[in-house]
């Protein structure tokens, strides 16, 4: 699961109203190397929750220099891009879990694939 | 090809059909292009798209070729594991469409879905009724999408109640679209098993998300999609057309 899926990812449990962001217990991550395409980080990041990304960031150990606030001017930034790139795309859970912030609820991941399945009464 | 070919949903082991047939994977091939080119995306840009009913990633990698960034859900954990063997490109999502897609407000430039919604279409023992997941989908999928977003799906309709059903939902979640529907190919390269069945008929539903009323129904007159159209109707009369390519109501240079 890469950081920008779980930006995406929320708790759809019947009757939750915050069920994001979902937080991240992460037992192995995974760093590969992606194609780095300026265009598209850009045209993501007005998508995202920034703070939710960096609090995902920091939940797997990814922090790094990631700036807790949006750079203004970001299109033209590249070494900033690059940063966005990095943790968006190249850094995955590949085990651990997802727990929903509202009802503790936890989705767990396994082999990079977020188990999103809901029981009888949560759907 | 088994004998007696039937439609994975009428079968209990369905995942064999799709996984090992070589036939199978060109026409999901074909078919995949098709929906990429039904979602008529800006060309060069990279989106980052919804793949439901990934299953192997099969379509997912066309999205991949095509540049795209996309997350794939689907609710067998085998299926989903041939994809991680594949290393498809996309993220992968273990879950059922009739249960909602769990991503935020317009997350999404656009969806595909092949061979997939048929399967809320069946009322198994545990779940509830058809219409109710049907309209859990597309709800959900519809917030999901950005303004303006397509999402295409590819079914095998059993019958026009089917097709019905599907639609009513679909339009009461929000979506505005049509019907494209290719015909059967010709069952030239099929042995003799399968040939009186041949291909399945296809159907491609097309349903955009709008907010504006002059949208609903027809496309704009010489836009690529009315064009599109155009020639399946003409199809659809048994007329001789050409075949649809990336070079369709593409602009031509402007002569003098």
């Amino acid at each position: 699961m890469k950081l920008l899926t779980h930006n995406m990812l929320t708790s759809h449990v019947k009757g939750v109203t915050k069920g994001y962001p979902l937080l991240i217990k992460a037992t192995e991550v995974k760093v590969s190397e992606v194609e780095f395409n300026p265009q598209f980080v850009s045209r993501m990041i007005p998508k995202l929750e920034w703070s939710a990304l960096v609090q995902a960031a920091e939940e797997v150990g990814h922090l790094n220099d990631l700036p807790t606030e949006l750079l203004p001017d970001y299109e033209n930034n590249e070494e900033f891009l690059r940063k966005v790139h990095r943790v968006l795309l190249e850094v995955e859970v590949l085990e651990g879990s997802l727990r929903c912030p509202e009802s503790g609820r936890e989705f767990p991941i396994s082999r990079g694939i977020p188990n999103m399945l809901l029981n009888e009464d949560e759907a | 090809a088994s004998k007696n070919q039937k439609t994975p949903e009428d079968t209990a082991s369905s995942l064999v059909c799709f996984g090992d047939s070589s036939r199978m994977i060109e026409i999901q091939s074909q078919m995949s292009e098709r929906a990429l080119e039904l979602l008529s995306l800006p060309e060069g840009h990279p989106c980052f798209l919804l793949d439901v009913g990934c299953g192997s990633g099969l379509s997912g990698d066309h999205l991949t070729e095509e540049g795209h960034c996309w997350v794939g859900i689907d609710i067998s954990t085998a299926m989903l594991d041939v994809a991680l063997d594949r290393e498809v490109e996309g993220d992968l999502v273990l879950g059922d469409m009739g249960q909602g897609m769990p991503f935020r407000p317009g997350t999404f430039d656009g969806c595909i879905s092949i061979s997939a919604l048929q399967w809320l279409c069946n009322a198994d023992k545990k779940t509830h009724s058809p219409p109710k997941r049907l309209y859990t989908f597309f709800s959900t999928l519809y917030s999901s999408l950005t303004r303006g977003a397509r999402a295409v799906f590819q079914i095998y309709p059993e019958n026009s109640e089917q097709l019905e059903l599907i639609t009513a939902q679909a339009m009461k979640a929000g979506f505005t679209g049509g019907m494209v529907v290719d015909y059967p190919n010709s069952t030239k390269g099929l042995d003799s098993d399968t040939a009186d069945r041949g291909v399945p008929n296809q159907v491609q539903f097309s349903g955009q998300r709008s907010r504006f009323k002059n949208m609903k129904g027809k496309s704009v007159k010489k836009t690529r999609d009315w064009i599109l159209e155009k020639k399946e109707r003409r199809r659809r009369q048994g007329r001789e057309v050409r075949a649809d390519t990336k070079y369709t109501g593409r602009q031509r240079k402007p002569r003098f």
